[in-house]
């Protein structure tokens, strides 16, 4: 569980988280959504020890972040997998290269275990034989499921995403949320997505959190979503007719 | 404007304190640094052959052609080719046509993972990003050394074939030049001059990497600017170290 008490952060004079306070719990699907400039992204920033905020505390299960020395944020970061937007692999190694790193930085675990344990992950996110190739010889989505094989590798406790659906076609961008939302259940993690894509929403939040100006303006499930009556939250998540209609359909009982 | 350059000065040095931070694993610090010796020496090793050899070759000619006193003996021209390839053409000059070669390919490479994230992702793994991406780079450049030495022979090469096969000397003069009032500590001046250059070319161009900001284009400017700083450092460490050690 990941607890952030009234989290406050500036660039400047700018002031771009204003006092947020949210919990994010474990084994459950935990979405980040608001406009762009809401400050989803230095939130979950805030989250991964990239932007340090100047008001407030963020609990990984009861460990106060600032209050670690360096030595003990680089252990808690072990402990976090990350799919970044643009899967951020490394570009010189292969695709089980890519995967294996984390067990290799950080593990003692031999050469034929960390095979046995790649070779699980990427079955486990559907590749099987792309093993050898290069990130820039493979696709999108299966770039982002390298990115998912990557950060679940090392068995982490809490799994960050930052807009994994994004340059993905609907069918992929479902695959892809199916797979968080199932490893997330499967191995109890506590998963932190922050997305724009409105059927991740309707899909798959357990938990979500809609940020505008820099607070936390609402927060629910997505059964809530179709039922609120927060004027934000209904103009951001129901701009398009598509989804009008799905959130009428639903409030009809159909 | 000049906080803005002692800042950026300050910054450095912060960072090559946190190079030696928090070492990468033994067995993948490994692999890297083998990496980085065929990326930055290996892959060298062709281009400062090509231009030591002919430029050696160009310096032995400027200087035959310029004697045109008949009092002046021959073996001048292989002394002056010597002089000019150790003391300085082999160092300095290499050095500062690395900080082009090595040096943009150190920014871009470091830069284009600090736009795609890649130096992102280290850091959420709890890797030292400094460490991992420029350590192996220092390590490496420890073998820049053997290059200029690679650089003075063939320099010297260059110079004996363009006088012998040119008709500007015997070849016997130019061996005698050559061999003539040699200083050994002309070599360890050389090679002190050569290991600060390595550390300033693994350095600097890693430092405008890793500090870029923005996306492509800013990539290409940020090696440019890198190109341009480092090479301005070898000028001017290069005129501190021949003050201190020869002056």
């Amino acid at each position: 569980m990941i607890e952030v008490k009234n989290v406050e952060k500036s660039f400047g004079d700018t002031k771009v988280l204003k006092g947020i306070s949210t919990v994010f719990e474990t084994g459950k699907t935990n979405l980040i959504i608001g406009q762009s400039g809401s400050g989803k992204t230095v939130l979950l920033k805030s989250l991964l020890g990239i932007h340090h905020p100047e008001v407030g505390t963020i609990e990984f299960d009861g460990r106060v972040y600032s209050n670690l020395d360096k030595d003990e944020k680089r252990d808690l970061r072990t402990e976090i997998g990350m799919v970044f937007q643009g899967s951020a692999l490394f570009d010189s190694m292969t695709v089980e290269e890519n995967v294996a790193f984390p067990l290799r930085m950080f593990t003692k675990e031999n050469r034929a275990a960390i095979k046995e344990r790649v070779d699980f992950v990427l079955k486990r996110v559907n590749l099987i034989d792309a093993h050898k190739k290069l990130p820039s010889e493979i696709s999108g989505g299966m770039q982002k499921r390298v990115a998912i094989a990557r950060a679940i590798v090392n068995r982490p406790k809490y799994l960050f995403c930052d807009e994994p659906n994004s340059g993905l076609d609907p069918n992929t961008s479902i695959l892809i949320d199916n797979l968080i939302k199932e490893i997330t259940e499967e191995y109890d993690i506590t998963t932190v997505i922050n997305t724009h894509d409105m059927n991740s929403v309707m899909e798959i939040g357990d938990n979500i959190v809609f940020l505008k100006n820099g607070l936390k303006a609402w927060q629910g499930t997505k059964e809530e979503i179709f039922k609120t009556d927060n004027q934000a939250v209904v103009d951001f998540v129901y701009s398009s007719n598509l989804f009008k209609k799905v959130r009428e359909a639903y409030l009809k009982g159909y | 404007m000049l906080v803005r350059y002692l800042s950026q000065i300050g910054r450095y040095f912060l960072m090559l304190k946190e190079i030696f931070n928090k070492q990468t694993k033994w067995s993948v610090m490994k692999r890297l640094i083998f990496k980085e010796i065929d990326d930055l020496i290996i892959d060298s090793l062709g281009i400062v052959c090509f231009i030591s050899f002919f430029i050696g070759g160009v310096v032995a000619i400027q200087t035959a052609l310029n004697l045109t006193n008949p009092l002046i003996p021959k073996y001048l021209i292989g002394f002056a080719t010597r002089q000019s390839v150790i003391l300085e053409f082999a160092p300095t000059f290499i050095s500062v046509i690395m900080a082009g070669k090595m040096g943009s390919y150190i920014t871009s490479s470091i830069g284009t993972m600090r736009v795609t994230e890649q130096i992102d992702a280290l850091e959420v793994m709890g890797v030292n990003s400094l460490n991992y991406l420029v350590f192996p780079k220092i390590i490496a450049l420890l073998l820049y050394p053997f290059v200029i030495g690679i650089s003075m022979f063939l320099g010297i090469f260059g110079g004996w074939m363009a006088s012998a096969y040119g008709g500007f000397s015997t070849s016997q003069d130019f061996i005698q030049g050559a061999q003539m009032d040699f200083i050994p500590f002309h070599i360890t001046y050389a090679f002190i001059k050569t290991f600060i250059f390595a550390i300033l070319l693994a350095t600097i161009p890693s430092f405008h990497g890793y500090y870029m900001k923005g996306g492509a284009l800013e990539v290409g400017k940020a090696s440019t600017v890198s190109f341009v700083w480092t090479s301005v450092t070898i000028i001017l460490f290069n005129y501190i170290l021949t003050q201190v050690l020869l002056g």
